[in-house]
């Protein structure tokens, strides 16, 4: 890593793991079931103490 | 199944709440003071300790890290417990967070007026302060993770995946950054040198803004948006890519602060690519906040909170897009170094950080004191008056930016700068500044207001430190549980969201930081640079400890007219000892890259007249005056210690000259006297060689000097 021969593989590496990882990421999320997603989604709402105050 | 009855902790949110309106109320003031500074410079009332150098630096590490940082604590541990239906895994965990933070802002609040400063921005705070704040982070994260850990709901909600993500970043963050050498107590130098310091910075710089003023309060959005509205986030799937994509690609956008600078084009290539991109998972995670509101907005006419909470979001949004577009380079152009940046910053800040923490207090404190809000019709003349005070804040200084950078750029029909005395661009601004100082004092008084109607609710109401709560104990999982999603595999895997998140933000800073460090030619050494001597070290050191950084770039950028106005454009070998670097980010002041130059250099009277009384010699100046300077001593004790540290870090000085530099210093410190003393004489100046205006003399003499000796030389050689 001296000189500036060979920092291609950079870019390229970047890039690959890059690409990958938001291919992979977009896979998962969208193979997720949706009543799993609505458990997920609704957790913050499960508080039983929760008082209703408009404010 | 049997419940398990506990208690959650309100006593510690309390705490960091109070703490987070106390700091703010604070941090707000100096913001204040220092914005009228800008119109009556004599308001650091003549003292050192109040003078804008120093309190700009308070009045950011106060807001980002007293006022929003205990914000994060107050919204963090309130959400996690119930989140994870728990109590904090340690009561005493969570004081000590508690008191050791509040300790590292007293200490903050102490050392930067006194002028102990590393110069880095947002990480001005010396090497003990460094350390302490790295003990009391890692103090949050163990009971961060090890409530995590005694939970008893299984699956991590998305909120906690960006706590996560904030913890283990911000310390990252800091622990690369900090690297510095301490040559005594209260002071250092930073590791790393020009470009790659500016590098290393500004990765910080930006991700701090990305790590601790984002990422948190995303969570804490994923978290009190739907408590507010009473319904679920927008797109559950949505959060998930919008996590992930934003913790990935925050993580590079750090050169877009240093475009056009000597930093190598490549990188900021990568600083521009990336910033642009974010602009997909910042626009997701605000549609996600706002959508949620979806079919309730109606809501939003009577709750204060939601108020606060979607202007909050929509800042975010605006903030977010004009961050990518300030990242291209023909946008740079304009508005680095102007008031452009200090608007674009304020958006976010008074908006999305300021309006999500007011919109989270009016939330808390009448749960936590079991009542209602005092009053609803003060809280919302809070939102009101906070939101003009935005509005006045920016685009005065939108408005004062573009001028002042058209100023810079305009040339007569001759080919000459149009306005080449750099104050003629600052006095047409200060109506602007006047616009700003009122925007924020409207904002400022809708904080008071809310203060008021804070101490009020409180009152009326009686507090609960224990809030009972019951819930079933985390069921065992049989050993091989197959049948599930492997993403919700992760959630549950607080660690391996950890390590995950490790590896995602190292990727980027590896991959940016790497080649500037060991590919040697981007950084082609100058043969004519030289080390600094041992005066021009000390008045660096002054220069440091004032803050010119503050207002002073050293950076200048290659085109025409600013090499017309300042000499020719800097080069990356010029700073290879420069640590830390001084590159600054704002022009207040002009460039003084050049300062010592053949074609700027003014004599050394001129300069000790200047840092006298400013106004004296360049009437209508706004630059605060520095007589301390004129009295005070340069410690000569530490001139060793100084060139020893430089040496350890590779500054090529002998070896044996630590111990004979200070006959370097006497010996320069005396021409300058000699030089200046029967000028200053007859105005009726005393001049002492060892007084700390000699050593910033020195040093602002030596800018920008070494680069016409290589450039004569290689003429000479030419020939």
């Amino acid at each position: 890593m001296e000189t500036i021969i060979g920092i291609e593989i950079f870019p390229i590496i970047s890039f690959l793991i890059f690409f990958i990882f938001f291919i992979g990421l977009f896979i998962w999320v969208a193979g997720m079931r949706k009543a799993e997603i609505n458990t997920m989604a609704s957790m913050p709402l499960e508080d039983e103490n929760e008082i209703q105050l408009n404010n | 199944m049997q419940v398990e009855k506990f208690s959650y902790d309100n006593n510690i949110v309390r705490m960091f709440g109070n703490a987070t309106i106390l700091w703010g109320s604070i941090g707000m003031l100096v913001g204040l003071l220092v914005a009228f500074q800008f119109i009556f410079p004599s308001l650091n009332f003549g003292i050192e300790y109040t003078s804008f150098g120093r309190v700009r630096p308070l009045h950011t590490n106060a807001v980002i890290f007293a006022f929003v940082g205990n914000g994060i604590f107050a919204g963090v541990y309130y959400s996690l417990q119930r989140l994870l239906k728990t109590r904090m895994y340690s009561d005493l965990l969570s004081k000590i967070n508690f008191w050791g933070w509040q300790l590292i802002i007293v200490s903050a609040v102490i050392t930067l007026p006194m002028g102990f400063t590393t110069s880095k921005e947002y990480a001005e705070l010396e090497w003990p302060i460094d350390i302490a704040i790295a003990v009391i982070w890692v103090v949050f994260g163990w009971n961060l993770f090890a409530t995590i850990i005694k939970r008893r709901e299984r699956h991590l909600y998305v909120a906690i995946w960006f706590y996560i993500a904030t913890f283990v970043t911000v310390a990252v963050l800091h622990i690369v950054n900090s690297f510095e050498l301490p040559i005594s107590f209260m002071k250092s130098y930073s590791w790393y040198a020009g470009v790659q310091d500016a590098l290393v910075q500004w990765w910080y710089g930006h991700n701090a803004v990305a790590f601790f003023l984002t990422t948190p309060y995303l969570g804490l959005m994923y978290y009190f948006v739907p408590k507010a509205a009473n319904r679920p986030v927008f797109s559950y799937r949505l959060s998930i890519i919008h996590f992930w994509a934003l913790i990935f690609l925050y993580i590079w956008a750090g050169p877009h602060h240093l475009l056009y600078t000597a930093l190598p084009d490549w990188a900021q290539s990568l600083g521009v690519v990336f910033s642009i991109m974010l602009i997909a998972p910042s626009w997701g995670g605000m549609i996600n906040g706002l959508l949620t509101l979806r079919g309730a907005w109606d809501k939003v006419r009577d709750s204060a909170v939601l108020k606060f909470m979607v202007v909050a979001i929509t800042a975010y949004g605006m903030a977010t897009f004009e961050g990518p577009m300030l990242s291209l380079k023909n946008v740079s152009a304009i508005a680095h170094y102007t008031d452009w940046i200090v608007a674009h910053v304020h958006v976010g800040a008074l908006g999305w950080n300021g309006f999500l923490t007011f919109g989270m207090l009016y939330f808390l404190w009448p749960r936590l004191f079991n009542t209602k809000l005092y009053s609803m019709k003060l809280a919302n003349f809070h939102f009101w008056i906070g939101t003009l005070g935005i509005l006045f804040y920016a685009i005065p200084l939108y408005w004062a930016g573009f001028t002042q950078s058209q100023m810079w750029n305009d040339f007569t029909n001759e080919g000459f700068l149009k306005y080449p005395n750099f104050l003629e661009t600052v006095t047409n601004i200060i109506p602007m500044y006047t616009y700003r100082a009122v925007g924020g004092l409207l904002y400022y008084i809708g904080v008071l207001v809310m203060i008021f109607n804070l101490v009020k609710t409180a009152k009326t109401g009686t507090f609960t430190a224990n809030e009972e709560a019951e819930a079933a104990p985390l069921k065992v999982l049989p050993p091989k549980y197959r049948d599930e999603h492997w993403h919700r595999w992760f959630e549950r895997k607080p660690t391996m969201l950890l390590i995950g998140s490790l590896v995602v933000i190292l990727i980027g800073g590896i991959v940016e930081m790497v080649p500037t460090f060991l590919v040697k030619s981007n950084v082609p050494t100058i043969s004519s640079v030289k080390p600094y001597t041992p005066l021009e070290l000390h008045g660096r050191d002054v220069y440091i400890s004032e803050g010119c950084n503050n207002c002073h770039s050293q950076m200048i950028r290659p085109f025409r007219s600013e090499t017309e106005r300042y000499g020719e454009y800097s080069k990356a070998g010029e700073f290879v000892y420069d640590h830390p670097f001084l590159w600054g980010s704002k022009r207040t002041g002009p460039d003084l890259a050049r300062e010592g130059s053949i074609k700027l250099r003014k004599p050394n009277s001129w300069h000790f007249k200047h840092l006298y009384d400013p106004r004296s010699v360049s009437p209508g100046s706004i630059m605060p005056a520095y007589p301390w300077l004129l009295f005070k001593d340069y410690d000569t004790t530490t001139t060793a210690a100084k060139i020893e540290a430089m040496i350890t870090l590779g500054v090529p000085y002998d070896e044996d000259y630590p111990q004979k530099a200070n006959e370097d210093v006497v010996a320069q410190a005396n021409e300058i006297v000699a030089d200046m003393k029967e000028v200053l004489e007859e105005d009726g100046f005393e001049v002492s060689p060892d007084k700390e205006i000699v050593a910033l003399i020195a040093y602002l003499q030596r800018l920008g000097v070494d680069i016409e000796k290589g450039t004569m030389s290689s003429n000479d050689t030419n020939k």
